[in-house]
């Protein structure tokens, strides 16, 4: 990363603090959840201060992951849409799993497994706000429908092991396997030739704004 | 030892053996059962009282709602509640129906399954089912697992509270309070096998001497027998006691998702986990090289 100078803007600030402020508001309850759902997790709350702090803590913290889940909606939303060129680059996942790239179709700002963890966070964090709302306060549900309680811990055990999935696939792609891919969501950036490799469309798209337009800063 | 007597069996929310289970001290080749002949209870509510002088609770506030019946629901302080039923048979008849209400105390307890922090249930090997509140963290997960509806929430504390069936008494080689203050020997504690045959004798002489030909012993199989029994006047219609369930077992959903379903979770993280490795030690990641900006940047 000798040449700074010709780096592309790939996340904003307020992109890269959002990111992170949902990493941490998710791996939160993630853990502490994990100690809720298996006896061999328990030690977790242990280590996070314990069972009843962290059931007191895991529902807050978790409406500040569905907080943040909304942010992203309005700040990526619009760019997540599925389009014809990901439906091509569907076809194609294979060589990008055995890292034959060369043999893909261009993608723009992000690929079409970034879109689905995308889509699959948000429909599992929706699970998860819905039935951990009914977890949260079972002293008001009448007896009668306290079958709601059992359908709540299914539905909230299943989204939270869909989520845990997406999560373990994001986190091995974007520190270990896609190089740059995590300094570009701490510092922001990365090189021309990775937008060119990675993300073809969206690398074509800016350089021709960058082009057409001076860089704002 | 007086405790010697209170053995654990097994704690919720452990992975692997409870501290303290199967050490052999004090081990019994017996369980303990409270039987209530529900036959013989004329409604005193000696034994609610007894409950909270022992447990030290304050009577609480409660409303008249033209019954004998002294609270309208149990409460997190109120583990022992008998309740009343006005009972129409089929000829048009009715009957007061007086049930002693509270924690069963069941072989196979769903509320400590359900459980899911370290030691918050406690089943010791006589057979009592005890809450320690030290170790609840309030999620109330066991309300969803206890198939009669026992254990209340004490919103103040977030912990949740039920009939011990007296297990520091009984540590000590007393009877539980409430059939210590029975005044009509409706009330009877001793090993599960003796009240048992107590339980066998009643019911053929209730058969025998009155019109109760129906008369039996509630001792649910589907939760593995409980060690707090009844003798009802009509087996058949054990509902009509104030909602005592006919077959009550833990409901699956809880068995589903504390079995198979958390193994496959289990299952499913761990090769999530090992998938990722086994992906990088095959292919390795992906590195961009950089000799296609240089070209275009360096002169």
């Amino acid at each position: 990363m000798t040449e700074s100078r010709a780096a592309i803007r790939r996340y904003t600030m307020a992109e890269r603090l959002g990111h992170w402020f949902a990493a941490f508001v998710y791996i939160y309850p993630l853990l502490t959840g994990l100690a809720f759902y298996s006896p061999h997790f328990f030690w977790l709350a242990v280590m996070l201060g314990g069972g009843p702090t962290s059931r007191f803590w895991h529902p807050w913290v978790g409406l500040l992951f569905a907080a943040s889940l909304l942010w992203m909606l309005g700040e990526w939303g619009a760019d997540m849409r599925i389009t014809d060129a990901d439906r091509q680059w569907e076809k194609a996942i294979n060589h990008y799993i055995r890292n034959e790239d060369d043999q893909l179709p261009p993608v723009g700002r992000f690929n079409y497994g970034q879109k689905v963890f995308y889509w699959v966070m948000l429909f599992a964090g929706t699970m998860l706000l819905f039935s951990g709302l009914v977890l949260w306060f079972p002293e008001v549900l009448a007896r009668q429908a306290h079958w709601l309680l059992l359908l709540a811990i299914f539905v909230h055990v299943g989204a939270a092991l869909i989520s845990i999935g997406a999560f373990i696939i994001h986190v091995y792609m974007g520190t270990a396997m896609v190089r740059g891919g995590f300094t570009s969501i701490v510092r922001g950036e990365v090189s021309p030739a990775w937008a060119k490799e990675h993300h073809r469309l969206w690398y074509d798209r800016v350089t021709q704004q960058a082009a057409q337009t001076p860089p704002k800063s | 030892m007086s405790n010697s007597i209170l053995q654990i069996k097994q704690i919720s929310g452990h992975s692997g053996v409870a501290p303290g289970a199967n050490s052999g001290a004090g081990r019994q080749d017996y369980t303990v059962a409270k039987l209530i002949d529900v036959t013989t209870c004329i409604g005193c509510k000696a034994c609610e009282v007894a409950c909270l002088e022992w447990n030290g609770y304050p009577f609480r506030e409660t409303q008249f709602d033209n019954t004998y019946q002294t609270m309208p629901d149990l409460e997190w302080n109120y583990y022992n509640l008998i309740r009343f039923n006005e009972h129409t048979h089929a000829d048009n008849t009715f009957q007061w129906l007086m049930r002693k209400d509270g924690c069963m105390h069941c072989a196979d307890p769903g509320c400590l399954r359900a459980c899911p922090a370290d030691g918050a249930i406690v089943q010791y090997t006589n057979g009592i089912v005890d809450f320690q509140q030290d170790n609840c963290i309030g999620c109330q997960y066991c309300v969803t697992g206890c198939p009669f509806d026992i254990p209340r929430f004490n919103p103040e504390t977030k912990k949740v509270h039920k009939c011990t069936l007296c297990s520091d008494r009984v540590g000590a080689g007393l009877e539980p309070a409430c059939v210590k203050a029975c005044p009509t020997g409706c009330l009877h504690f001793g090993s599960k096998d003796d009240m048992l045959d107590l339980a066998e004798k009643r019911v053929a002489q209730i058969r025998e001497h009155t019109s109760y030909k129906d008369a039996g012993l509630y001792d649910p199989q589907g939760v593995g027998g409980t060690h707090v029994m009844y003798v009802l006047h009509d087996t058949n219609n054990p509902e009509a006691y104030g909602g005592l369930p006919k077959d009550p077992r833990v409901p699956w959903m809880v068995k589903l998702w504390k079995g198979p379903l958390k193994w496959l979770g289990n299952f499913a993280i761990v090769a999530g986990i090992a998938g990722t490795v086994m992906h990088y030690m095959r292919f390795g990641p992906k590195e961009v090289h950089e000799t296609q900006k240089r070209e275009g940047d360096r002169p």
